[in-house]
């Protein structure tokens, strides 16, 4: 298996404070890639350096390849290595249609066309009913995004960046603040998602990991504590002791 | 027109439909009938005023209620076209449509120059920065030679239409910016609708995630930067032609000031809104003018009773009621 994103010595300093601490990842092609670790161990940070939201202070992060370091996160989205958010994000005053319409226009590439009408966007209408039926939104076709429950707009966002056909998606927490029919729906929709493509995922909920990936790394305070499958690093004694002394602390 | 199938059989609110609404086209030719109509009912002078205002707040709003972005230097792009316009007019002589033209790209110019700066910060940064840059334009028009200082441009000719119609008359005119005001309200409804409103809107939403779907967002800002510039620049320059005059008070930071009172008054992110905001704060000032400095006292309990019990503004409100965009 080849490695599609990696990593090498990645490294954030805020003023003085190192959230990301030489971290060293390689996620490998076709696989579901978690991240994992107690509260401040810089997941979040270590994914918006990887999606380019943030400048790493050092290190050099490769994608299929080629040097992403000191790309602009519009640049990487472009490439195929598309990102979701942990608060969900639609675009609240559109309706779903139109959220999905949104990521299928980047296929005519900048739409800088003012004076043209609207009209020629319905050509991706039906491409956009497909994605809204496939993560189940179909009757919520013309709703206003903002007026759909919590679950049904991660449903959404999966469904816009899905429409990207993105080589990799990496997900935020996608199962945050979620109901547990909520889970196990998102949990279902990303396994088969993943079935050619590749995932990094930061996710809180221990039984969506070990039920999801294929591989996990732990992160305590910065830096990579362990990696492997789900067998091997909850049997890890370093693992335990950051997630009990975190919890304890 | 096609309507989008309701195919769930659930009431849908906002229901879309392809191309410009059927109530929408209505309100426009409700509109246009009534502009034809009005220069014979109202002093033809004050009803150019209100629609070079209601052009001047539509341009705002695309960039403050579709764009985002809260701007307060927009007098920079409505009193320098003015001023361009009226020294085009006067000095070397264009006829009108020239002098506009003229206006209107000197205010996409420094629309574009200074949203170039302006678009690198966020929220009140960027309202500051615009503002700034709007209190240097002031400045330069008060102290450059051409702009007549205190005085402005004065006495602007009214000449002739591509050098063959005059315009001394103040019927003939009122059509001519009429024909101006509401393109331009035209061009800005299809701005809006167009693919580039839709990523505009996107954007507005939720930036972030704009970026991630792999637009590059400073771009289509500084876009509609440049277009709001333009089309401010397009209402100053009529505007200098109808008055025969460039003066401090479009440039000054007071005129940013009234067309963000209009667009909020009316309702941002409508389409209407600002027209009917621009309608009624410019109606204050003409009608209320006896009552002298008591006008700004008006406008300000105004504006305070309009943020604390209609925060949408009246077309924002009447939207929501109607369950349809206007």
């Amino acid at each position: 298996m080849s490695i599609v994103l990696k990593a090498e010595g990645l490294t954030k300093e805020f003023k003085g404070f190192v959230a990301v601490k030489k971290v060293d990842l390689e996620v490998e092609e076709g696989t579901i890639h978690a991240l994992i670790g107690p509260n401040g161990a810089g997941k979040t940070t270590c994914f918006n350096l990887l999606t380019k939201f943030l400048q790493p202070t050092a290190g050099r992060i490769t994608f299929q390849g080629r040097d992403i370091t000191n790309m602009s996160p519009a640049d990487i989205a472009q490439l195929g290595m598309v990102r979701s958010f942990q608060i969900s994000a639609v675009f609240s005053d559109l309706t779903v249609l139109e959220n999905v319409r949104i990521a299928l226009q980047r296929k005519r590439g900048e739409s800088f066309d003012f004076w043209r009408s609207e009209k020629m966007l319905s050509q991706f209408d039906d491409d956009a009913r497909g994605y809204i039926e496939d993560v189940g939104l179909g009757e919520f076709t013309n709703h206003r995004a903002g007026e759909l429950s919590y679950g049904r707009k991660r449903a959404l966002e999966i469904a816009t960046t899905l429409a990207l056909d993105p080589g990799m998606m990496l997900l935020d927490e996608p199962m945050a603040g979620m109901a547990q029919q909520d889970v196990e729906r998102i949990s279902a929709l990303i396994r088969r998602i993943a079935k050619n493509r590749t995932v990094l995922m930061v996710e809180h909920n221990l039984s969506v990991v070990a039920d999801l990936s294929d591989k996990i790394t732990v992160l305590a305070r910065g830096e990579v504590l362990a990696e492997g499958d789900y067998a091997t690093v909850s049997k890890s004694p370093a693992v335990i002791e950051a997630y009990i002394g975190a919890e304890h602390g | 027109m096609a309507m989008t199938e309701n195919e769930s059989g659930q009431e849908v609110r906002f229901l879309k439909e392809v191309g410009m609404p059927r109530l929408h086209k209505v309100i426009f030719l409700v509109l246009l009938g009534f502009l034809i109509a009005l220069p014979f009912m109202v002093y033809p002078i004050f009803a150019m005023k209100v629609m070079c205002f209601a052009l001047f707040a539509a341009a705002f709003n695309l960039l403050l209620g579709f764009g985002g972005l809260l701007s307060f230097g927009h007098a920079a792009y409505f009193g320098g076209a003015s001023y361009v316009a009226a020294h085009a007019a006067k000095v070397w002589g264009f006829t009108p449509e020239l002098a506009v033209l003229a206006g209107t790209l000197a205010a996409a110019l420094l629309g574009l120059a200074i949203g170039s700066l302006a678009i690198r910060r966020q929220g009140i940064y960027f309202a500051m920065v615009t503002l700034a840059f709007a209190q240097m334009v002031y400045f330069f028009a008060l102290q450059a030679k051409f702009t007549g200082g205190e005085d402005g441009i004065q006495s602007v000719p009214r000449g002739d239409l591509f050098g063959m119609f005059p315009l001394q008359d103040n019927i003939a005119l009122y059509f001519f910016v009429l024909a101006i005001t509401f393109g331009g309200i035209l061009a800005l409804y299809r701005i809006v609708h167009s693919p580039f409103g839709q990523v505009l809107k996107a954007i507005r939403e939720n930036e972030p995630r704009a970026i991630s779907l792999g637009y590059q967002v400073n771009r289509y800002k500084l876009m509609v930067f440049t277009l709001s510039a333009t089309f401010a620049g397009l209402a100053g320059a009529t505007k200098s032609q109808v008055f025969q005059l460039a003066s401090l008070t479009d440039v000054h930071w007071s005129m940013s000031g009234e067309v963000v009172l209009m667009t909020l008054l009316g309702g941002m992110g409508t389409i209407f809104g600002p027209l009917v905001g621009a309608a009624i704060i410019v109606t204050m000032q003409n009608y209320l003018a006896t009552f002298g400095a008591w006008v700004t006292i008006i406008q300000g309990v105004i504006f305070v009773l309009g943020v604390l019990l209609f925060r949408e503004g009246i077309i924002g409100v009447i939207s929501r009621l109607l369950k349809r965009r206007l």
